[in-house]
């Protein structure tokens, strides 16, 4: 079956079952490939982009449920100012370590702060307890994240 | 901002092109490095480029390659590595581009394991000497004929930033403007490396090369090849270890969408689609009937039996100084203990994959993998093709912690990609990488010590008997019935004890494979050493570190970690009630690190690790910041293993699935880590993975200190913490 769907601003036309997960549309159909598979269960949290802004998880998003809604990814998250301000955190802490689990880190870390420009530890415990990262870098991503919001804060 | 790239469908060529493009996305990322760049896509330099070694070119137009030895998974070797070279070579690290190293085990083994891999946190071990002095060679060679073309001494000129200068007429060249020249003199020998006190890069803190393409979603991982017209294959291999695949009735997977092609091998069935969406809806679609085999009853209670009978027989000894039987039996007090180690999976967030393109005669594989060699060679195996035949394109790897120094998800692919007409890209479900991963081993040890009146260990009898990973893995490496990995962290303490004696007793359980896992031997012996010794400070009614370190006069940067660790841990500070402090101390790959953990023991048995507090010696420091992440990293791991690793059989099944039956940490979770480093001048050591093996311990022994209660098998059993209501 036939979906248009938007993505990063720009509509993208597949021709897959209604139930194919968006994660593999991306990946597969579409080749954009920043977006990771790592549980296929929502459990990781790899596969983390936008709809509407918010964050959620493409592996089990089904592309018929997208509709009119917009999607953003990993590869134009940083056209928008939060997500700018959480790369620029992820460069100055030195967060990555085999980067993996990082894309899908940063949307989650995005949609937050655009949600609460300043999160509390809770918050952050909240909002990124969704996503693993084997290479245990969570020390760095709560700072990258504090980093962030103060940046904001600056920037008014 | 660079992202309009690749916001909308890259093609594989799109990629291709962006290994070339440099300064990505990020705004103000700073970096100017690609290290995406698939082996075999890098442009020729040119004839007249400079090649005075396998990890060196230089480009007539300037472009400086460095080829990568080792592969990076996280650890940070793609900056280390490189800051060896830009060091002798006076080069900036903006000024370089990195490349895979492709397979060559003449050209890029590692010196310390004689194979081409990474592992066993040896990569800076093994090239601190060697790497320096290819960029050292490079430059003598650069100033030789820049002094050459200017008639001049070549004393007279140095090199800087990638220029030869002569300082007293104030010219200057480009490497890029020597390259042509600069090849056709000799390679010097005895060229002198730099002392301490004149690095410029090596020590300093040194920004991550692999970064912004890690925030930005550009990194091209194995997962992420795209040769064109890639088809993608979902796979179920038989549920019990050496099973057959019996019968599959194929006609409702067939009728999927996108679905072309199911694939019979022996032990296993894939699905071909043309996204891995219909390849995964295509394999639950599948009725698999498996002929389950010889190890259909097996279960983890069988191993631990096996395991266990194993230790009452005599193994090969591993070490042994003055007479341990003896001085046991005249010691005052006698402890002794049985530990335990679960088989514990990978779960690299990046699940097992390969991409393969079969053409008959030749065999194209496009993987991450931390022993390319030995893909190499288990391929063209497969295949049925020579070694030569068989083209690997390396590429960043999403963890490894061991699993990808195994070839046999390249095995499975290639067997599947000789069914399939074109490229094809053989992705591993979660389920699949949990259930089909070759596992830490199981490991069980009984182990005696002898005190004195005064309660100091004057006997230790250790006897372990487990899976020897090496043995498999690297044959020749397994001797006399013992391999140095096996027993490392077990041998060799870093207390004196007087009379000492360790044997191991080679166990390979039936119906699981084993393989090396973060911390490798030091992950099962460290435990026992660690713990046991934390025994042995209880007996003796002491101080855990005051009982440690009155073992360690003979050894000051035991000393010095431990000392240091105890201090910013504010180990004599009082704790509230259901709290706790341990420590472990060890001396493995090269480096010496204390940990104090800082536990919390709720009514319910839940253990919550507040504090980590980090001591390290791992002699001179390249990146320090480096060694911050990955002292980070490796407890974090450890941490998870510590308290929810652990992988059963059943029925000769891996019960454990996916994320919620294999818990890894969570952010809500993690402690807070200190990281102390020791300024040292030593040979550098490993520090990938030590930051593991000493963790558990630590954290069982802050149990205790707790509860009172001793852990002597792992993951923590809370019901055994469980307070009476």
């Amino acid at each position: 079956m036939g979906f248009t769907i938007n993505i990063n601003g720009t509509p993208r036309s597949v021709d897959v079952d209604a139930d194919t997960p968006l994660l593999w549309v991306l990946r597969d159909v579409l080749g954009m490939t920043g977006t990771k598979f790592g549980c296929g269960m929502a459990l990781c949290g790899a596969c983390t982009v936008h709809l509407d802004g918010s964050a959620i998880r493409s592996c089990i998003t089904t592309i018929d449920s997208v509709g009119e809604s917009t999607i953003t990814t990993i590869e134009a998250i940083g056209v928008t100012p939060t997500g700018a301000k959480i790369q620029k955190a992820w460069l100055e802490h030195e967060v990555a370590q085999c980067g993996y689990c990082q894309s899908g880190q940063i949307m989650s870390a995005s949609a937050l702060l655009k949600d609460k420009p300043h999160p509390t530890d809770a918050d952050i415990d909240d909002a990124m307890s969704g996503n693993i990262c084997r290479c245990g870098t969570y020390v760095r991503i709560r700072e990258a994240i504090k980093l962030a919001a103060q940046s904001q804060t600056k920037e008014g | 901002m660079a992202f309009d790239r690749n916001v909308s469908g890259a093609s594989y060529a799109d990629l291709s092109r962006r290994n070339f493009l440099i300064n990505s996305a990020v705004a103000g990322s700073g970096l100017v490095l690609s290290v995406s760049l698939p082996v075999g896509q890098g442009k020729a330099l040119g004839s007249n480029s400079f090649a005075p070694n396998a990890f060196i070119r230089i480009g007539t137009d300037g472009q400086i390659v460095l080829t990568m030895p080792y592969v990076e998974m996280g650890q940070g070797t793609y900056t280390s590595i490189p800051m060896l070279i830009a060091e002798e070579l006076e080069v900036s690290l903006k000024q370089v581009r990195l490349e895979h190293a492709p397979p060559n085990e003449k050209l890029y083994a590692n010196p310390l394991l004689g194979v081409q891999a990474t592992g066993n946190s040896n990569a800076i071990r093994g090239a601190w000497k060697p790497l320096r002095e290819a960029g050292a060679n490079a430059r003598v060679m650069l100033i030789a004929a820049a002094a050459t073309r200017w008639g001049v001494d070549v004393a007279s000129c140095h090199a800087e930033a990638g220029e030869v200068i002569h300082a007293s007429s104030g010219r200057r060249l480009k490497y890029g403007e020597l390259a042509a020249d600069a090849g056709r003199g000799p390679v010097p020998t005895n060229v002198v490396l730099k002392k301490l006190e004149e690095f410029k890069l090596i020590g300093t803190p040194t920004k991550r090369l692999d970064a912004s393409g890690k925030v930005n979603g550009t990194a091209v991982y194995g997962m992420d090849a795209r040769p064109p017209g890639v088809r993608v294959a979902a796979l179920a291999q038989s549920p019990v270890f050496g099973g057959r695949l019996k019968h599959v009735d194929d006609a409702a997977a067939k009728a999927v969408k996108g679905v072309s092609q199911i694939v019979r091998l022996d032990d296993a069935v894939a699905v071909v689609a043309d996204h891995m969406g219909a390849a995964k809806k295509g394999l639950e679609a599948l009725k698999i009937e498996w002929d389950e085999g010889a190890h259909a009853g097996l279960s983890t209670q069988d191993v631990a039996r096996e395991l266990e009978q194993a230790t009452l027989k005599a193994g090969a000894v591993a070490q042994t100084i003055g007479n341990a039987d003896e001085a046991l039996a005249n010691a005052a007090t006698r402890v002794e203990a049985r530990y335990q180690l679960p088989f514990l999976a990978h779960a690299t967030m990046e699940p097992m994959n390969c991409t393969v393109h079969f053409r008959g005669s030749e065999c194209e594989i496009w993987v991450g993998t931390q022993a390319i060699t030995r893909v190499q060679a288990m391929a063209a195996k497969a295949a049925g093709l020579p070694v030569e035949k068989v083209i690997v394109h390396n590429h960043l790897i999403g963890g490894g912690f061991g699993r990808r120094l195994e070839a046999d998800g390249a095995v499975r692919a290639v067997e599947i990609g000789k069914q399939v007409d074109g490229p094809v890209k053989v992705v591993w479900t979660r389920e699949e990488d949990i259930q089909h991963d070759m596992y830490r081993p199981y490991w069980v040890d009984r182990i005696a010590a002898g005190l004195d009146k005064d309660g100091k260990p004057i006997a230790w009898k250790n006897r372990f008997a487990g899976s020897s990973v090496m043995a498999r893995w690297l044959p020749p490496a397994f001797k006399d019935g013992l391999d140095p990995d096996t027993t490392e962290g077990a041998i060799d303490l870093v207390y004196a004890v007087p009379n000492f004696h360790v044997e191991y007793v080679r166990a390979e359980p039936l119906g699981i494979q084993t393989a090396f896992w973060r911390s490798v031997g030091p992950s099962h012996n460290v435990f026992v050493t660690e713990s046991f010794i934390d025994e042995l400070a209880a007996a003796a009614r002491q101080d855990a570190v005051v009982y440690r370190r009155a073992l360690l006069d003979h050894n000051p940067r035991a000393k010095a970690v431990l000392d240091l660790a105890a201090e910013k841990a504010g180990w004599s500070s009082p704790l509230p009630k259901g709290r706790g402090r341990g420590v472990a101390l060890q001396n493995v790959f090269g480096s010496y690190l204390a940990q104090v953990a800082e536990v919390e023991v709720a009514k319910d048995g839940s253990v919550r690790v507040h504090r980590v507090v980090c001591a390290m010696d791992c002699g001179t420091v390249i990146n320090p910041d480096t060694v911050q992440a990955q002292i980070q990293s490796g407890v974090i791991f450890g941490v998870t293993a510590a308290l929810y690793g652990e992988i059963t059989l059943k029925n000769g099944r891996v019960e454990q699935t996916n994320f919620d039956t294999y818990q890894i940490l969570r952010i809500n979770e993690a402690p807070a880590i200190e990281v102390h480093v020791i300024k040292s001048a030593e040979p550098p050591g490993g520090m990938g993975e030590a930051g593991t093996s000493g963790i558990v311990p630590a954290i069982a022994n802050a149990v205790f200190a707790a509860t009172g209660k001793r852990l002597r098998k792992m993951p923590i059993d809370t019901n055994a913490l469980k307070q009476p209501a």
